[in-house]
């Protein structure tokens, strides 16, 4: 499972990687999701439904992402903009 | 009396409370990284045209390694993605139950909200992701992850994105007329691609005849 943070400058950008079925590696995935949480990121996981159809999921807790997922992106929080 | 007015004053102070939280939240955020850009010496760096490009192709990527295929073609082809409203069920509550509606995503520009059967504007929702730890001077992401971000929020969680959003009539940032004249741009551009599948579909069939 790869963890990818959008970012200015640099569009995606690798914050961690790791396979959720050895223990040691899903820590510390756990630790980097909090991490971006405690940022004020919010994060979406990419999925494609049976008939092939793509959507996103917004997850808020490591255990609601699908253990099968390849990769979970990362983006600021959304504010109101332009009052 | 006095206590009835004590009791309003602390639910009112803590509503305010409640409310400026993220507000306060987000402020001392980009002033800690604010400080700890000048305390390494980053005055922001200079623009580089060629790092946003670079930035905006990885981002081109990543989007369309996550929408749809008509959707990428759309946003490659016209500027622009339309995402459907999930708020229409018929037996749901509010305003909309049954009705068709839609968004209209441009980077960097409120999400407009449209009904696509009569194309009536319903309202701009202004949102931005502002990145506050500014690596390169601006909180800006590139155009199409704005676009993705705006796409996963909507798909994910339609009513987050919609109440953390500024909410205007249609017109306070993006030009009616604009939006009007991409909606007949989208309305051809799908009746042109119908056109290339119909007769993709219709060669395909002709070929074994053939052979």
């Amino acid at each position: 499972m790869k963890f990818l943070r959008m970012r200015p400058g640099f569009g995606e950008q690798l914050i961690a990687e790791g396979d959720v079925e050895v223990a040691e590696e899903e820590r510390e995935l756990v630790d980097a999701f909090r991490r971006q949480l405690d940022l004020g990121m919010w994060a979406a996981v990419p999925t494609v439904r049976s008939d092939g159809r793509r959507e996103a999921e917004m997850v808020r807790a490591f255990e609601e992402i699908p253990r099968d997922t390849g990769r979970v992106i990362f983006f600021p929080r959304a504010a109101g903009g332009a009052a | 009396m006095i206590v009835a007015l004590s009791a309003t004053a602390i639910v009112v102070l803590a509503l305010l409370w409640e409310i400026s939280m993220p507000w306060i939240d987000r402020r001392l955020e980009a002033r800690r990284a604010s400080r700890a850009r000048r305390r390494t010496g980053d005055r922001g760096a200079a623009y580089d045209p060629g790092r946003e490009r670079r930035a905006e192709l990885r981002a081109r990527e990543l989007l369309r390694s996550c929408v749809n295929e008509e959707e990428w073609a759309m946003y490659r082809d016209l500027g622009f993605l339309r995402v459907w409203g999930s708020q229409s069920d018929p037996d749901g509550a509010g305003d909309l139950r049954g009705v068709d509606y839609a968004y209209l995503i441009y980077p960097h520009k409120p999400i407009v909200a449209y009904l696509p059967q009569t194309g009536r504007l319903l309202n701009e929702y202004c949102v931005e992701f502002p990145d506050e730890t500014r690596p390169f001077g601006s909180p800006r992401l590139p155009d199409s992850d704005d676009v993705l971000a705006k796409w996963m929020a909507l798909q994910g969680d339609e009513r987050r994105i919609i109440l953390e959003a500024n909410l205007h009539l249609p017109g306070r940032q993006v030009d009616p007329r604009q939006v009007q004249r991409d909606l007949w741009r989208l309305g051809r551009w799908e009746r042109e691609r119908m056109a290339r599948a119909l007769r993709a579909g219709a060669e395909q069939l002709a070929e074994p005849a053939d052979g």
